[in-house]
């Protein structure tokens, strides 16, 4: 039993969980009907906690993009580039993203996750240095884990922390990769990048920008945070995901450098996986398309998202510190942030529950991902289910 | 340069805060099993340290920290 002993405290806190009779971390969608419902525990459920960002899950073009490609490529790839081959989806995928981007290079990955273990356990080696927001993703610490370099946090959204860490490094400042993100994921705040741009311009340092949640939701073409600020010219290397957005599951990196082309040969995490099946190419590729062809569902999303935002603030929620499709709301108890989450689920709506570390602050999270999908009618039905959440919850409002 | 001691002082003072009351703070206590330290204390409490020393303490040398002699000695490394 010793190799499993490490599990304990997780089976006890589980346990606790399930004697509500439900894991809020294995939920399953019984029936899927659209981007935004589907039955859970026998009940047509909103899913309000999905990342949807802008509804292209049940798109038919991507849909037909999709059944198209498995009929005429087969179900998978079977295997990593390397070893079975590049289908020449892959190549056409990598094209179009490096051209949506005005970039010279891209390459596809098979899950955003493993985007970032591969571009940060390779570009920083023995000798360089990582420094990376305190609130990066998982997958970005754990990219970094699996590289040699030396890995140095600095504080959330904070460049005057950065400026003074690189400074602390003297010369390695210039072997130094800035790693952050351009939406964070759990509250939804948004990267002071203009800032960090700056401060990496001026240290000689490199910048990496994961813009898994900004992707299809800011910049003019929808192409992240480093576009809405208008520091393209300085991120060398763009990171992001096919899961949100894009509806499907992937990932990608671009950049102007011609050493990203390394990776393919150096990168573990892209040589050992195999390659993203044909089906989710297609319908990704349709999604990118979509996406720059439609900026009607970027304007849709923003403005479901403040819907949702304001309504909650109304209520006197604590939510995240800015407007953006992720909306969190902070509650300081475990227990209570259970219950609102089961209490919301019983009213039909998912969304997700966040407990700490995963939350940043040592808070509680309900945190909701709004798409543009969602309809006027399903946002009252979620505020409604929030309004009707018991005095415990209210108990962190702040009005 | 900061001696050993000057260094162990510095963690006691910023430890205490955080350490559970009835537990003495000794070389041997263990960060997390002594002091009921979680994550994200071990976390705040590195940041105030570098602070005080006007230093950067890389994440890979967390897994070498147990006690706070562990960590007193990889700031020293650090520091000189």
């Amino acid at each position: 039993m010793a190799i499993f002993e490490k599990f304990r405290g997780l089976e006890e806190v589980r346990a606790g969980l399930m004697k509500a009779g439900i894991d809020p971390f294995n939920i399953t969608l019984e029936h899927i009907y659209s981007a935004t419902e589907a039955d859970i525990r026998g009940k047509r459920t909103i899913l309000a906690g999905t990342n949807n960002y802008l509804g292209l899950t049940f798109d038919p073009e991507c849909i037909e993009a999709s059944c198209t490609a498995a009929q005429e490529q087969g179900t998978g790839t079977t295997g990593s580039r390397m070893a079975n081959g590049t289908f020449a989806g892959h190549a056409a995928l990598e094209k179009e993203f490096a051209a949506y981007y005005n970039r010279r290079g891209a390459i596809v990955f098979s899950t955003g996750y493993i985007a970032n273990l591969a571009m940060l356990s390779t570009l920083a080696g023995p000798g360089d240095v990582i420094l990376l927001d305190a609130d990066s993703h998982a997958s970005i610490y754990d990219g970094c884990r699996l590289g040699g370099a030396e890995v140095v946090r600095f504080r959330h959204n904070d460049p005057e922390d950065l400026e003074k860490r690189l400074r602390r490094l003297g010369d390695r400042a210039s072997n130094t990769l800035i790693v952050v993100e351009g939406i964070y994921s759990m509250l939804g705040d948004i990267a002071p990048l203009a800032d960090i741009a700056a401060i990496k311009k001026s240290y000689g340092a490199w910048l990496l920008v994961d813009e898994a949640h900004s992707l299809g939701i800011l910049g003019d073409h929808g192409r992240g945070l480093a576009e809405e600020v208008g520091v393209e010219a300085d991120v060398d290397f763009v990171v992001g995901t096919f899961s949100k957005s894009l509806g499907a599951t992937g990932g990608y990196c671009v950049s102007d450098h011609p050493q990203l082309d390394a990776i393919r040969y150096a990168g573990r995490p892209y040589i050992f996986t195999a390659s993203p099946s044909p089906s989710v190419i297609a319908s990704t590729r349709k999604a990118l398309e979509i996406l720059q062809a439609r900026p009607e569902l970027r304007v849709q999303l923003w403005k479901n998202a403040r819907s949702l935002y304001e309504s909650l603030t109304d209520m006197g929620f604590t939510l995240g510190p800015q407007v953006s499709p992720v909306v969190a709301v902070r509650l300081e108890d475990k227990k209570q942030a259970f219950g609102a989450w089961m209490q919301l689920l019983e009213q039909g709506v998912y969304v997700n529950l966040v407990l700490p570390p995963a939350a940043p602050d040592g808070s509680a999270l309900l945190r909701c991902s709004m798409s543009a999908a969602h309809t006027p009618e399903q946002i009252d039905r979620i505020v409604e289910a929030f309004s009707t959440l018991p005095n415990t919850a209210a108990t962190s409002r702040t009005a | 340069m900061p001696e050993y001691n000057e260094i162990l002082t510095e963690i006691y003072k910023v430890l205490t805060p955080f350490a559970k009351e009835d537990q003495p703070l000794g070389e041997e206590s263990e960060l997390v099993t002594d002091l009921g330290l979680d994550s994200m204390q071990v976390m705040r409490l590195l940041l105030e340290i570098e602070d005080h020393f006007d230093i950067s303490i890389p994440i890979n040398v967390l897994p070498d920290i147990r006690t706070v002699k562990d960590f007193a000695q990889q700031l020293e490394k650090i520091l000189n």
